[in-house]
């Protein structure tokens, strides 16, 4: 049977983890190779890079960081932040990331993901969807999101499900979701954007954005519908283990792998 | 002992490399080279096939480069070194692929490539993530994983083994996905080993240590 996938998630922004990482005894916490062998070592089933300053001048940054990870780290890793062009795709498949992660560039022209599926494989890329909630029923339930770009403050206007459906058709091979609404407040996932999402769609959703204790990740996936659930703070600061994680979910009926 | 690892550009070498050179170094295993010249392949002792991609794209790839193929068929089937394919490299030993055209395989393990079509609607694909192996036929290559054993999928299309014997080991997700093959000295794997972590690095070291 196959897993429900904890992925953490490290910001990275020119080469170093925003915030750093501190839930285990780190040489340099802000070194994100070493939170990677961190989280190898702890048994997350995934890894996730965001390159949140991402530019042009500090790309070879990114890919340096990469190649290193990846020698060190056996483990799925997706890298996302500034992927614009099927060259950028390249660099970083080449580098050592498994997947590569689309946002804006996708938003601009939905085309960049077939071209980038049909040349490299729909298993290797990902869209990252930022959504925020614009209608609201008379239970102040969210019915309608749309996609915000630039860290959540540029509105683009597009419904977030449409897009979805249209990456998927494109040859998405996962939607790594993430709600504007609930980023950092640890208030738990958006349920109602994260389940019109996964139920709309064929491919995986990652769930993202909120996540403030164990009993979120079970949530995203039972009433979220998720295939993954994805959380950087909640590790980052040793409040909860990947293990803990895990087996909170396994208690309740999840299945998850435990190394 | 020299091991290549063909480079016909399809998709991520790098973590292969690095896994199989580091298992390499533990157990002694020689050398690891990334290659696309058939004279290197045709000194090999080992063989690794990787792969990303769609079937047809990762073929064309291969055939494109001259004398690639013609220099693994020799290797493999006249000089009998062992051979692992992993993902498409794996999927490519089959008689026919029907990712979106039909494409000719090897067809050194018979068997169709066709879409994964879970009975449970609610799954989604591609099957992507950890699932757990359920071990079919003992292989010296297998040396230490059993059933129950996760490894990490990326995938849309299967493998379906004709002969039952040269399924060495399958998954569930929603009806039985092929996870290994092997018949002589002829091994794949649909996961990816360099993405399993431990499991993964020691079937890499088992690949090296194999005298088929």
């Amino acid at each position: 049977m196959l897993k429900t996938r904890i992925i953490p998630c490290l910001d990275v922004a020119d080469g170093r983890v925003v915030k750093g990482v501190n839930f285990v005894d780190l040489v340099d916490a802000g070194d994100p190779v070493e939170a990677a062998k961190a989280y190898d070592a702890a048994g997350a089933d995934e890894l996730c890079f965001l390159d949140i300053h991402a530019t042009h001048e500090n790309r070879g940054t990114m890919y340096d960081l990469v190649t290193r990870t990846a020698e060190q780290c056996f483990m799925p890793l997706t890298v996302g932040g500034g992927v614009r062009s099927h060259e950028d795709v390249r660099q970083l498949l080449l580098a050592g990331a498994d997947k590569v992660s689309f946002n804006s560039a996708a938003v601009a022209d939905p085309e960049v993901v077939a071209g980038a599926a049909d040349r490299f494989g729909s298993q290797c890329i990902v869209v990252a969807i930022d959504a925020k909630t614009v209608e609201t029923d008379e239970n102040g339930q969210g019915v309608r999101w749309d996609i915000f770009t630039h860290g959540g403050r540029r509105a683009t206007g597009v419904d977030a499900l449409d897009f979805a459906r249209t990456v998927a058709a494109r040859g998405a091979g996962e939607i790594l979701l993430t709600s504007m609404d609930r980023d950092g407040t640890r208030a738990g996932f958006n349920l109602p954007l994260t389940r019109a999402i996964a139920d709309a769609v064929s491919i995986p959703v990652i769930a993202s954005g909120g996540v403030g204790n164990l009993d979120h990740f079970v949530e995203g996936v039972r009433e979220g519908h998720a295939s993954a659930v994805l959380a950087a703070s909640i590790f980052h600061f040793g409040e909860y283990t990947i293990r803990e994680a895990k087996e909170h979910m396994a208690a309740a009926g999840i299945p998850v792998r435990l190394t | 002992m020299l091991t290549a690892l063909i480079d016909y550009e399809s998709g991520n070498l790098h973590s292969a490399e690095k896994a199989f050179q580091r298992m390499a170094r533990e157990t002694g295993a020689g050398e690891v080279v990334v290659t696309d010249d058939p004279e290197i392949v045709s000194r090999a002792d080992r063989i690794v096939l990787p792969g990303d991609g769609a079937f047809p794209s990762c073929r064309r790839a291969l055939f494109e480069h001259s004398g690639l193929f013609e220099a693994i068929d020799e290797a493999v089937n006249r000089r009998a070194r062992p051979f692992f394919g992993i993902c498409i490299g794996m999927q490519m030993l089959a008689d026919t692929g029907h990712e979106y055209e039909e494409t000719p395989g090897f067809g050194w393990i018979g068997g169709e490539v066709t879409a994964i079509t879970p009975a449970d609607p609610s799954l989604k694909v591609p099957h992507m993530g950890w699932n757990d192996l359920v071990i079919d036929h003992a292989h010296p290559v297998l040396k230490g994983i059993e059933t129950g054993t996760h490894a990490y999928f990326v995938h849309s299309y299967h493998f379906r083994v004709t002969d039952a014997a040269e399924r060495l080991a399958h998954c569930d997700y929603g009806g039985e996905i092929t996870a290994i093959v092997g018949r002589d000295n002829i091994f794949g794997t649909q996961f990816h080993p360099e993405k399993s972590q431990a499991p993964g690095l020691a079937i890499i070291a088992n690949f090296l240590g194999w005298r088929p």
